[in-house]
């Protein structure tokens, strides 16, 4: 079996089980749209743990690069348009907001749920994604 | 506190799933979504993988309707397929086929010291911004 097919089975475990983690000890979902888009809502009670998650996400990607260097090539490279980047930021940004969800929330959770709108969203997600590929070009 | 400090811990944790993935890697990402061309099916295995684990947490937990520090659980009970989910998902879709990059990967990226990923997360907050606005939720 290839290397990246384990490095994508047992990141996907991690991926489980930490969302897992945050259903079991505090029943909240592990969508990263949602806990980072939600910050500014400053509601009570839920501000604090949402910035300290996003805090240790940027901790897990400074510990991942020091771990799987390869990993983060084309993030380091610079070889991406910054350009094409920033479009894709805005429109992933209003896209994940109005539908409630990205490749963690629903992708993940809620799919693990068997959320009927989660299922929906990310067969959407992933067919326009591709379509886009398709069409655009890497 | 506590919640911070376990927040940070699965928010660390979660990255590191990221990390090993391969998610973070926006030409593998763009590979995975490439159906009609050199098509890179391995990041099937993530969802494939991750999916299966969590059903298994929410499986033991549902039926305690609350967790282990709250006293209830804060998951989404809609079941009703609106216009914003379909719109929503499809934009969020062509902006990740775009460049491979979704929040996760994007944060990870930001924690990594890549312009990239910055320029991705700081355009990604206006975009939620946008919709604020327009959509008025």
């Amino acid at each position: 079996m290839e290397q990246s097919w384990i490095d994508a089975i047992f990141g996907g475990v991690i991926i489980g089980l930490a969302a897992g983690l945050l259903l079991m000890t505090y029943g909240r979902v592990l969508g990263i749209s949602g806990i980072s888009g939600r910050i500014i809502e400053f509601k009570r009670g839920e501000t604090a743990w949402r910035v300290m998650f996003i805090c240790g996400v940027m901790a897990g990607g400074f510990l991942s690069f020091k771990i799987w260097p390869d990993h983060f090539a084309t993030l380091k490279g610079g070889s991406l348009n910054l350009i094409r980047v920033s479009i894709a930021g805005v429109i992933v940004g209003f896209g994940t907001r109005m539908g409630g969800g990205c490749t963690s929330g629903h992708g993940v959770c809620g799919i693990g749920r068997l959320s009927p709108r989660s299922i929906i969203a990310t067969m959407i997600f992933i067919i326009s994604g591709a379509i886009t590929v398709a069409v655009i070009g890497r | 506190m506590q919640f911070g400090i376990i927040s940070f811990l699965i928010g660390m944790l979660f990255s590191l799933g990221l990390g090993l993935s391969g998610m973070t890697d926006p030409q593998r990402v763009l590979g995975f979504l490439d159906f009609f061309g050199r098509w890179d099916p391995s990041l099937i295995f993530v969802m494939a993988s991750a999916i299966p684990v969590y059903f298994l947490f929410w499986q033991s937990i549902r039926g305690k309707r609350r967790a282990l520090w709250d006293p209830k659980l804060h998951v989404p009970t809609r079941r009703d397929i609106d216009k914003n989910l379909l719109v929503g998902s499809t934009i969020f879709g062509i902006g990740w086929g775009l460049v491979g990059i979704c929040p996760g990967p994007g944060f990870a990226g930001v924690g990594a010291m890549s312009l990239t990923a910055l320029v991705f997360i700081v355009c990604y907050f206006l975009g939620a911004y946008l919709e604020g606005l327009l959509g008025g939720n």
